[in-house]
This record gives structure tokens, sequence and C-alpha cells, in this order.
């Protein structure tokens, strides 16, 4: 566990994570995004980018990371996420044909065939990525109601 | 190919056994990191590039978790186990041992699918019209997001149990009604 004042890593980790902490953001949502043509996903993307969150917090501690992406913005994201999930789903019960995970959007023709697939992924990422850094964030053992 | 695969294995087999056998903790969850990155590895050879990301992903942030609960911290041996629990969970392995050996008479050759077996099988359906009747360019995703929706729905809710479940447990102290004043 990390100590009440942790310092965080040295003068060059901190240096390259902050320059680091993008692009990896950017290559979770990149692998979110484009689940439907390549391999990835909602859950490798969701991995992704609670992997930099987890990067951030070892080498500039915890303090700074809730600052820029705190607990209850995670919560918040995981539970948007899977409602996104749930909700495409039901909506197949109540739009389409009457069954649960129906595909509205297959046949749509063009690119439209995946819409409906793509937006499961960006609702799956969104989830997994709150979950796992809330996870995290908790077994970490820090408690952000004592800093208030 | 096929030996590459069984040096991987081996490997990670060998990690496994170390990881059970050394008396210091840091080398223990060293060596199952080195497990959870050849099986990563592995899946990349038998060609499931997507569950190797996950792997990867999931691996490093468990090596993480458990380096920072392990470091700085002593465990000793544990007492002597008495010789009737030995014997026992021994017995126990050897049993399981003996009918997962039986499984492997049914198995198909390796790389040959299962499909390949049962015409009907379910999965030669999706690689049939995966593509067409969920538009996804990716089977992986046609099948993971469409005929095995429920699957993920399922996964999804299991994760959110466990962050919630270690969230109520985690915190120092519970939340009464009386307490806000």
């Amino acid at each position: 566990m990390l100590p009440e004042s942790y310092p965080g890593m040295g003068t060059f980790l901190k240096t390259v994570i902050r320059w680091m902490k993008g692009p990896i953001l950017l290559f979770g949502i990149y692998i979110i995004l484009y689940g439907h043509v390549a391999p990835g996903g909602g859950f490798g993307g969701g991995v992704v980018i609670a992997s930099a969150f987890v990067l951030m917090t070892l080498a500039y501690g915890e303090p700074y990371t809730l600052e820029f992406f705190s607990r209850d913005q995670a919560l918040t994201l995981a539970c948007l996420g899977l409602l996104i999930f749930v909700g495409l789903a039901w909506a197949g019960t109540w739009a389409g044909s009457g069954v649960f995970f129906d595909n509205l959007t297959a046949g749509a023709g063009g690119h439209r065939d995946h819409l409906f697939l793509t937006a499961l992924e960006i609702g799956s990422g969104l989830f997994v990525s709150g979950a796992l850094f809330m996870g995290f964030s908790v077994l970490m053992g820090h408690h952000e109601e004592d800093e208030e | 190919m096929t030996e590459v695969l069984a040096l991987l294995i081996l490997l990670s087999v060998v990690g496994a056994i170390v990881a059970v056998v050394t008396p210091n903790l840091l080398y223990s969850v060293i060596s199952v990191g080195v497990v959870g990155f050849l099986l990563a590895i592995a899946f990349l050879l038998l060609s499931a590039p997507d569950i190797a990301v996950v792997q990867i992903g999931v691996e490093s942030i468990c090596l993480v978790l458990l380096l920072r609960a392990t470091l700085g911290r002593e465990v000793d041996g544990g007492a002597q186990r008495p010789l009737v629990g030995v014997a026992f969970a021994v017995a126990l392995v050897a049993g399981i041992g003996l009918f997962g050996l039986q499984v492997f008479y049914e198995f198909p050759e390796f790389g040959i699918p299962a499909m390949e077996r049962f015409q009907d099988a379910a999965a030669a359906t999706y690689l049939a019209t995966g593509a067409e009747t969920t538009g996804a360019p990716n089977i992986v995703t046609a099948v993971l997001l469409d005929f095995r929706g429920w699957d993920t729905l399922g996964e999804g809710t299991v994760l959110f149990c466990a962050v919630l479940g270690a969230t109520a447990i985690m915190r120092r102290r519970a939340r009464r009604k009386d307490d806000a004043s």
C-alpha cells in the first residue's frame, strides 16, 4: 500500500509519464472504437485506459491522480457504461423485434451496419475503465473521506 | 509452431511451480507475472490477439497490485501441516487428475476446431453468417457482443459487483444518518 505522504517516483519517470499518459489514453480509446474492425474492443481498451491511471498513481501518488480522475467520477463512468450497455440491449426489446440484444443496425447498409456494436463497445469500454480504476484505487487503501 | 507453443506452456508450468515453492513472496509474485505474460504470447501465437491484449492489460495491473501488496512484507513458512491433511490433498488432486486425463482422450486433434466434428455446431453458424447478420467486420466482436451478448453482460455485472464489494469492505467506517451532523 502507498504511504499517506507518497512523494512519487523520480523526476525522469514523472517526466516520461507526463508525456506518455496522453498517448496511452488515446491508444485505449482507439482500441475501444476500432474493436469491431481490429482485435480489441471494450474490455481490452477499458483495461488500457485504466492502466494509464494506475501508472499515474504509481508515479505521482494518489492525491494527484484522484484530482485528475476522482473515485466518484470513476464510479459514475462505470455506472454510465453499464447503463448504456443494458439500455442498448433493452432497446431491441422495445424498438426492434422484441428480442433482448436485438442488433438494431445490422443490414442498415454501409458503415451504419456496425453502429450498434460500436455503441455497445463504447458502453463496455467506459464501464471497464471506470470499474477497474475504482477497484484499484479502493484496494490501494487510501481513504478519500479523510482528506476532506 | 507446436514446439514453440509446447515450450511456452512448459515454461509457464515451471513458473507456476516456482511461484508455489519459493519461500520469498516477491519471487512468487514475479513468477505469477511471468506465467501470465507467457500465456499472452501463447494466445498471440494461437491467433487470438483479442485475448492477448486483455491478458497483457489485466496481467500488468494485477502484477502492480500484488507487488504493492507484498513489498516489504515478511511471510514465514507457516506451521507444519498435519499429515492427514497433506494425504487428503494429494489424494484429492490425484483423483481429479485421473478424471481430467479421461477428458483428454475425448479431445479432437490439436488445431482442429470442434465444429469440424459436429457439422451443425453453433460456431459454424456464427462463422458462416456472422458478417451479414451482425454487420461486424471482426468475427470476435460479432460473437462477443451479438451472439453472446448475454455472456458479456454477465461479465460486466460480475466485475461491477466485485468493485462494489471491494468498495464496501474497504470503507473505513459505515455511513450512518446521525453521522452527518
